[in-house]
């Protein structure tokens, strides 16, 4: 089955590339619902930043505006003056430390106060993320490829973490800056504003126009950059076939031609944005000297009272106009990013998670007098718990692992039905098997027993009970299963053996591993039991993490077991001391087990033979043999 | 580091320095800005001098020009040099690795690698493209800035200097204990990140042992810890502002000051003072600048540790002075041979073996998971070398051959094997790149591909998307068998290479082999006992050293590993699903299961 082991490895940070701004279906409800996370646990925390925000703006004006005071209201007079006095000065700059002081603070407390804001509110997010995740269906993790998923942790909190710390509050910043800079300059002169202004339309205008030729390019920067992504990653994986067929050149000469294009593409694209810049600077710099010459020749004319200190003042405003004009039009790139990012959160956010309608749960009992009275401590037995509100009743139902499909049709697609009426019984403690070709829908049925998807018609009863009506935790957690691809987790063997029962001891956890065969290669292992498992396991071989997962079963100890081709990747001799340790697992538990080795299937109470979503025969070995029907061709070979 | 990472840019050389050139010049140009501007006030606005303010301010107009000019240059030559050092680096790497062997790729592994290449290679291009713009502009902006500052006032430039150098030393602190503490912080969010992904494909058996809530706990905790550790190092970077602002504007109130009595001395002029505040504020920005290019480049510094790494590793593998380019036979001979994967280990992988297998003979060979199989056989094509003993091709060791002779004639079909995007011959031309279409027509019928190649709408121009994703296991295996007949082999090894193929067709193949390529050593590695019941003779590997070695029916019942593998096998009939498949086996049913569900 090795279509199962090539799945190609879709890693996270495709998306994170500087690219051409995402359309927005509606980004002002994105950026409402992203702001109303950081109020829901920041309010208090958003009304002192901004207060802070708009006390350092203020602060800063009232600076700028004392070059004017200086050099007016001190230097020329003290100029004129024969006997000058500074003490009107010192005090003036005493005041004006002040100022700054209390600017200084302000700007500090809301950066300091920003810190938990954007990082508590990332966390929650995250957190929102993940509690979200675990509840959703296995239809979403089915439908949806995991390099998408991994890429809303991390490409896409990463965007959102950054509006939030940085776009917002310099947004508004830069807002409060340029409304009070253009009231300043208001009150200086009127006509150097205008100057200023329309100087700042013709930026806004330039970089915008800019910002379409890079917008093109970078297009064109990301389609030479997924080729040549796509074609390292095709390569790498194939690296030891290059080898081994002496490919070498060809493999390098193909990449070096792509790797050419991208160059060029990316040559472009950075050549724009780089522009952008200097243009921008320099654009403010000429709107600085314009405005420089205008107000020398106004401050020459005295025109409506303009004074040299005005001058100064105003060419520090003009200075601190463009800056921010520059970051808000920088900002709005990165805030759009951010919102798409922010919509595809929420989008995982809005997910509709697992239903779960049962009422029936599980609990440990003992028997009193042939009844079954329900208790705390372990007992080994379990029930089943209906209770019955509208009598106010609750009825016990001994747990005993029968299972039984009745008429079930079922499909992954509302009209595509892939399981056709489909009826079995599992009595308790029986075997059975499931064995057909890849797609026959033997992984399906067993899907349907533990609710990972629910049937279209018919039912699924457990111990009498629809399925439906059990809860789901309590429902899984009565069912031991083995999958085909196994997944450990990082951690230590003995932590991963574990994962079956939480509060399972050491020796259980050994003896656990005893049963499954494990113990013996786990002891071998560097450190043991205490072996750290990276990589979900990569450093153990196919064979030995799949031990380790019958190990993990074995551990929670469940009533009913499926195993999905648990041991397809264990070689026949391993296998054979597996299949002793399975053997003791499967005794006196139902268990149902798909295998395509016939020697796992051939002691099976009832074999089910599935085509294409149907059973066409079912039956113990003997009665399939004897009935000469497919059965019997796949176990003799005989295919005519 | 450095200097490997350097020798790359050689080509770039010319915009690499040119980009800081221009970005002198264009710095050189703003700061001439504000001493023009004290010119006007001083000269023009003062002494009501209209022709000066006009005749000054469009130098000033031209100084912009210039501005711009270089700006734009500067630009376009770090965007030339950044993205072509970006290009050259990842063309080195990936011509490198494919001088790597077996064991430097297993070293690095294919995910390390692919963000190599990627993710890291964009990083150092963004990082140089930085550091060509900024790292000069700053310092440059700073020491022009100052010489302005020292040009117009002697010792009011003194009080700027006294400040850079506090702030120089702040700053340093604050950025050297940020990038540790940020570096911490990463790792944590890398290993978060991690446990993510684990959780996202392990979701089937989190759900399963109904682990939700107990995955969510320890999820909460680290992200709790990672929370904590990015406040703690974002707190100290704050320090920054307070800082900065508080030297800045402690430097205007005292030039204001100072600067207030010496005009009023007149030892200054309103229009230098003017100036000089001017030249505070670019100080200022180039002092954030650096510190921000600091940050940048220590980040990025990783990046270009991983890059390094790959271009370093020298090829274990190297084709020998003098090669031998024909291959006489295809006879294969062991002898004592041990080989261990990591030179230190002293855990040897395969011990003490010794084998003569006589060209066109066909060995099966057959043992537990991790019996060395695949090691033995790699050593033929030498994909590693051994470690002692020798191993012999038509009686010459392979190490005297030249690598490609060795491997166009010794032809491997790897267990994980891998298909690539492109038609179905161009797949099968990877064994010989002019094979005409009867010769991949012949080959796919050698290895039963034909028949279901035909089955397809386009047949053998199909195209196979990547990683051969859209045929099933059997098919693919089936269709890398073809290619590797292709090569016309003298020595054909087939590593569990018909596990997903049914009995009976296995059956077909390995007739075929006998009776088409009848003078061509077959070596087949199975854990089917029925794939390699027929051969010549069976080696049976047991922990890496030769358990058996003979016929069928020598081996059984002599051989206990072999005999009970055999009855195991036997006593349960053939292999179930496999032989379901073959019955009714077709394109469609295969793309469908991978659609449908993950395990279907």
């Amino acid at each position: 089955m090795s279509e199962q082991n090539s799945k190609p490895v879709s890693g996270p940070g495709r998306r994170g590339m500087r690219g051409p701004r995402p359309k927005l279906k509606d980004p002002v409800g994105l950026f409402k619902r992203v702001m109303s996370y950081v109020t829901k646990y920041y309010g208090i925390h958003i009304v002192l930043v901004a207060v802070c925000i708009v006390i350092s703006v203020l602060c800063n004006a009232r600076g700028t505006m004392f070059m004017q005071t200086l050099i007016d209201g001190y230097i020329s007079p003290l100029l004129a003056s024969p006997d000058p006095d500074f003490s009107g000065l010192l005090h003036a700059i005493l005041v004006m430390a002040g100022i700054y002081a209390v600017g200084i603070i302000a700007s500090f407390a809301y950066n300091r106060i920003m810190i938990y804001v954007s990082q508590g509110t990332i966390k929650h997010i995250r957190d929102d993320m993940f509690e979200h995740m675990e509840s959703l269906p296995i239809r979403y993790f089915d439908t949806h490829p995991h390099g998408d998923i991994m890429s809303n942790y991390t490409n896409d909190v990463d965007t959102l973490r950054q509006l939030v710390s940085q776009s917002i509050p310099q947004f508004i910043n830069s807002g409060l800056t340029v409304i009070t800079v253009v009231a300043c300059m208001l009150m200086l002169s009127p006509v150097l504003t205008l100057l200023t202004l329309a100087m700042a339309g013709l930026m806004l205008f330039l970089s915008g126009k800019l910002a379409g030729i890079s917008g093109r390019s970078f297009l064109a920067q990301q389609k030479d950059l997924a080729a040549v992504n796509g074609n390292i990653e095709e390569m790498m994986e194939g690296q030891k076939v290059v080898k081994v067929f002496c490919r070498e050149n060809i493999a390098m000469e193909h990449f070096g031609a792509l790797n050419q294009s991208l160059y060029e593409s990316a040559n472009s694209a950075n050549r724009t944005a780089n522009i952008m810049g200097p243009v921008n600077a320099q654009l403010g710099n000429i709107s600085y000297v314009l405005c420089a010459i205008a107000g020398g020749v106004l401050a020459l004319k005295g025109f409506m009272g303009f004074t040299l200190g005005g001058l100064a003042s105003f060419l520090t405003f003009n200075r601190n106009f463009s800056m921010p004009v520059n970051q808000i039009t920088m900002q709005m790139n990165s805030i759009v990013m951010a919102l798409a990012g922010a919509e595809r959160i929420f989008t995982l956010l809005d997910e509709k998670p697992e239903e779960d309608n049962g009422c029936i749960s599980l609990v440990r009992c003992r028997m009193e007098d042939g009844k079954i009275i329900p208790v705390k401590e372990r007992t080994g037995m379990w029930a089943w718990e209906h209770p019955y509100p509208s009598r106010g009743t609750v009825e016990y139902i001994p747990m005993k692992g029968k299972v039984v499909f009745d008429h079930v049709d079922f499909g992954y697609e509302k009209d595509h039905i892939v399981l056709h009426d489909i009826s079995l019984y599992a009595e308790a403690g029986q075997k059975i098997a499931f064995v057909g070709s890849t797609g026959a829908g033997k992984t399906t049925i067993t899907n349907l027993i533990n609710r990972f998807y629910d049937v279209n018609t018919g039912s699924v009863t457990y111990d009498g009970q629809d399925i439906m009506k059990i809860k789901k935790p309590d429902l899984r957690r009565s069912l031991g299963i083995v999958l085909q691809e196994t997944q450990l987790f990082t951690g230590t063997v003995e932590e991963n053996i574990r994962y079956g029962k939480l509060d399972a001891t050491r020796d259980e956890v050994i003896a656990a591993a005893k049963l499954a065969n494990a113990d013996g290669f786990i002891r071998r292992l560097p450190q043991g039991y205490d072996t750290m498992l990276k990589g979900s396991g990569s450093n153990l071989s196919q064979g030995q993490r799949q031990l380790l997962a019958i190990a993990r079963a074995a551990i929670a100890d469940p009533p009913v077991l499926i195993l999905d081709e648990a041991t397809s990747s264990i070689d026949t001799r391993t296998e054979r001391m597996v299949q002793e340790g399975m053997d003791a697992l499967m005794k006196g538990r139902t268990t149902f087990v798909i295998a395509h080795r016939l020697s796992t299937v051939r002691n099976s109470d009832c074999i089910m033979v599935l085509e294409a979503g149907r059973i066409i025969e079912r039956g113990p070995h003997e009665e399939l043999i004897e009935k000469k029907g497919k059965y019997y061709q796949l176990y003799t070979g005989n295919l005519e | 580091m450095i200097k490997t990472l350097a020798s790359y840019i050689r080509e770039f050389r010319l915009p690499s320095i040119l980009t800081p050139v221009m970005m002198v010049a264009e710095v050189i140009m703003e700061m001439v800005i504000p001493l023009l501007m004290a010119s006007i006030i001083d000269n023009g606005v003062e002494k009501g001098d209209m022709q000066h303010i006009m005749k000054v301010g469009m130098i000033m107009v031209v100084a912009a020009g210039f501005g711009l000019l270089f700006g734009i240059l500067g630009g376009v030559f770090a965007a030339k040099a950044s993205t072509g050092f970006a290009r050259n680096l990842r063309k080195a790497m990936f011509d490198h690795i494919q001088t790597f062997s077996f064991s430097n790729i297993d070293r690095f592994s294919t995910a390390g690698l692919i963000t190599r290449l990627t993710t890291d290679v964009t990083n150092i291009q963004m990082a140089y493209q930085m550091l060509l713009r900024m790292f000069v502009r700053a310092p440059i902006t700073l020491i022009v800035a100052m010489c302005m500052a020292f040009y117009i006032n002697h010792s009011l430039a003194r009080i700027y200097l006294t400040a850079v150098l506090i702030l120089a030393v702040f700053l340093g602190l604050i950025i050297s204990n940020v990038t540790r503490h940020f570096r911490e912080v990463f790792k944590k969010y890398d290993d978060l990140n991690a446990s993510v992904q684990e959780n996202v494909s392990a979701i089937r058996v989190v759900k399963a042992y109904v682990r939700e809530e107990y995955e969510k706990r320890k999820f909460f905790r680290a992200s709790e810890n990672v929370y904590r550790l990015f406040v703690k190092a974002e707190k100290i970077l704050t320090l920054n502002m307070p800082i900065m602002m508080t030297t800045v504007y402690t430097c205007i109130l005292l030039i204001s000051w100072l600067g207030a009595k010496m005009i009023v001395s007149s030892t200054l002029t309103t229009g230098e003072l003017m100036s000089l505040l001017a030249y505070c504020m670019n100080i200022l920005m180039s002092l954030m600048m650096l510190s921000m290019v600091f940050v940048m480049i220590t980040m990025s510094s990783a990046s270009g540790q991983r890059i390094a790494e790959v271009l370093n590793e020298q090829s274990l593998l190297t084709n020998p002075e003098d090669p031998v380019y024909t291959i006489p036979d295809g006879s294969v001979t062991f002898s004592h041979v041990d080989f261990r994967y990591n030179r230190d280990s002293d855990n040897n992988v395969l011990k003490d073996i010794t084998l003569e297998i006589a060209s066109g003979e066909t060995i099966g060979i057959i043992g537990a998971t991790g019996s060395a199989k695949t090691t033995l056989v790699s050593l033929i094509s030498r994909l590693y070398d051994v470690s002692s003993g020798s191993v012999k091709v038509g009686g010459i060791d392979v190490r005297a051959y030249d690598l490609d002779t060795l491997r166009n004639n010794v032809a491997v079909v790897l267990q994980k094997n891998v298909l690539f995007s492109g038609t179905i011959f161009e797949n099968l031309r990877w064994g010989k790149e002019d094979a005409s279409e009867e010769e991949c027509i012949r080959a796919a019928k050698l290895a039963c591909a034909d028949e279901f190649i035909r089955k397809f709408p386009d047949g053998y121009n199909t195209h196979i998307e990547q990683g051969g994703s859209n045929v099933s296991g059997g098919q693919k295996q089936r269709l890398c068998i073809a290619r590797a007949l292709l090569k016309d082999p003298k020595i054909l090894i087939l590593d569990d290479s018909t596990s997903a193929v049914d009995t009976a067709t296995d059956a077909r193949i390995r007739k075929a082999f006998r009776e088409e390529i009848p003078g061509v050593t077959k070596i087949i590695i199975a854990q089917r006992i029925s794939s390699v019941m027929d051969a010549d003779r069976i080696l049976v590997l047991e922990n890496g050293a030769v358990h058996g070695f003979g016929t069928h029916e020598e081996l059984l019942g002599r051989d206990e590993i072999y005999t009970e593998i055999y009855e195991t096998q036997t006593s349960g009939g053939g292999d179930f699903d496999e032989a379901a498949r073959a019955a009714d086996a077709d394109y469609r049913d295969e793309a469908f299961d991978r659609r449908g569900g993950e395990n279907g």
